[in-house]
């Protein structure tokens, strides 16, 4: 009998940590965006990407939703909101 | 082919028989002659193994962790201190579930340092998961490294196997031993399979960190592969009687017991002295018999029960402890039968030979005599006098 001792890698492309996220999830307004990428930069799970103004976001796969982006944004253009329904 | 050899050096021809690939130790008496033998076996291109010195004992465990780990048979020996020392990746080795074979040459745990033979070093790694066969003969200690091996890498067991031999008196004790051909050897020990390695062509970890959700199972699995070396074992040996011409019994070993009325419980080197005792006392008509435990991991308890449940009293000897509470073996063979209606009156606990004082015959002549006396943990031959030093 064995249990569990081996670890392949890629296993954190399998494992989405998205579901560890409680209670809030960043919204991305898209109105305001200057493109400066502070938000893409802080983000310690690298899951925000975009290409120029008003095209970042998350992706709700694998955010925790610490939060870091909405207060780095200098120009207030990502707000923390409720989680409703499923999460992605 | 018969040869009379010195323990040690039989010890090494029985490894270089078992073709390990990575050889790592460092030498502590006694069991030096072993890897020294060894060394000069592969330096002297007898030998196809890699040979790794290093500076420690918790590197020669680690060295050879890593050969098994990389898929490659390998092989090690240590005694006392040096196991010690090494306790760490000892268990490392069950945990990952890598076979292999140690060699323990029992020798005494310090302080004070003492270099003679008992049992403790091995003893106090008996939680560690791996599986532990005490030898009484040199033969059998040959004879478990094979057995060892086969074991320890069968695909339902994978855990590490302590081949326990008592040092000086089974190592450097010189014997005419019978090493088997090569081709017998073969014959009953088929190449090392791995279950899983590490290969740059199929990366892997091997031991990750894992959280509350997950370690509780891996210890359950070993102990449930435990149990089933307790089935396993009497197989393996059963074929390896036929292949060698042997008669091992696996677990234990009955000597005179059926029609008992006093029994020794004891591992190791000592059960050749016991049965001498026995020969001895039933030539004067004395129903005295021996029950050897060979297997002290996984531990018989219900072959030790069949063997003594209608024997009146039984003395268990320890050449070990588990200062403060009650000597290992005798502990283990009380535990034993812990609810069973049928059992000996009386399961005495002796301590005997610690620190390499000899065990002659009178000590085991007295040892059946005081089991009538339904005495509890004693020591034999203590002296007394040497218990007067005051130091305020």
């Amino acid at each position: 009998m064995f249990g569990p001792l081996v670890c392949k890698p890629g296993s954190s492309r399998n494992n989405k940590t998205g579901s560890w996220r409680i209670g809030l999830r960043p919204k991305f307004l898209k109105t305001n965006c200057i493109g400066c990428k502070m938000c893409a930069l802080i983000c310690p799970e690298d899951c925000i990407s975009g290409e120029g103004k008003n095209t970042f976001d998350v992706d709700l796969a694998y955010c925790k939703g610490c939060g870091n982006c909405a207060v780095i944004c200098p120009k207030k253009d990502i707000v923390m909101v409720k989680e409703e329904g499923v999460k992605e | 082919m018969k040869e009379f050899l010195e323990g040690s050096l039989a010890i090494a021809e029985a490894v270089k028989l078992c073709k390990p690939g990575v050889v790592s130790a460092y030498p502590i008496t006694p069991q030096t002659h072993i890897v020294e033998e060894l060394a000069s076996m592969v330096a002297n291109g007898e030998m196809k193994a890699q040979c790794v010195n290093v500076e420690s004992e918790h590197s020669a465990a680690s060295v050879v962790l890593g050969g098994v780990a990389a898929g490659v048979r390998s092989y090690t020996a240590t005694s006392s201190q040096g196991l010690l020392y090494m306790a760490e990746v000892v268990y490392n080795f069950a945990g990952l579930r890598l076979p292999i074979v140690m060699t323990v040459a029992n020798r005494a745990i310090s302080a004070p340092i003492n270099i003679w033979n008992d049992q403790q070093d091995s003893i106090c790694l008996r939680d560690a998961g791996w599986i532990q066969l005490y030898a009484e003969t040199l033969q059998e200690a040959v004879d478990l490294h094979f057995i060892g091996y086969r074991l320890s890498e069968d695909k339902s067991i994978m855990l590490p196997v302590m081949v326990c031999m008592d040092g000086f008196i089974l190592t450097h004790g010189i014997e005419t031993i019978e090493i088997p051909p090569q081709e017998l050897v073969d014959k009953f020990l088929p190449p090392y399979v791995p279950l899983y390695k590490l290969d740059v062509e199929n990366p892997m970890t091997l031991g990750p960190l894992v959280d509350p959700d997950y370690y509780a199972e891996t210890r359950y699995a070993i102990e449930e592969t435990q149990k089933s070396v307790l089935d396993l074992l009497p197989k393996i040996m059963k074929e390896f009687n036929s292949v060698f011409g042997r008669s091992y019994n696996g677990l234990i070993e009955e000597y005179m017991v059926k029609d008992a009325d006093r029994v020794i419980v004891a591992m190791g080197s000592v059960c050749g002295s016991v049965k001498d005792i026995v020969d001895e006392l039933r030539a004067k008509g004395k129903k005295v018999g021996l029950l050897k435990v060979m297997s002290y991991r996984p531990f018989p308890a219900q072959a030790i029960c069949d063997a003594l449940k209608n024997v009146p009293r039984v003395a268990v000897l320890d050449r070990a402890l588990s200062l403060g509470s009650f000597a290992p073996l005798s502990s283990e063979v009380r535990a034993a039968f812990y609810g069973k209606k049928k059992a000996p009156k009386s399961i005495g606990s002796y301590v005997i030979g610690l620190g390499g004082r000899d065990i002659t015959k009178d000590s085991i002549k007295e040892v059946f005599s005081l089991m009538t006396k339904d005495k509890q943990t004693q020591f034999i031959d203590l002296k007394p006098e040497l218990l007067k030093e005051k130091y305020e």
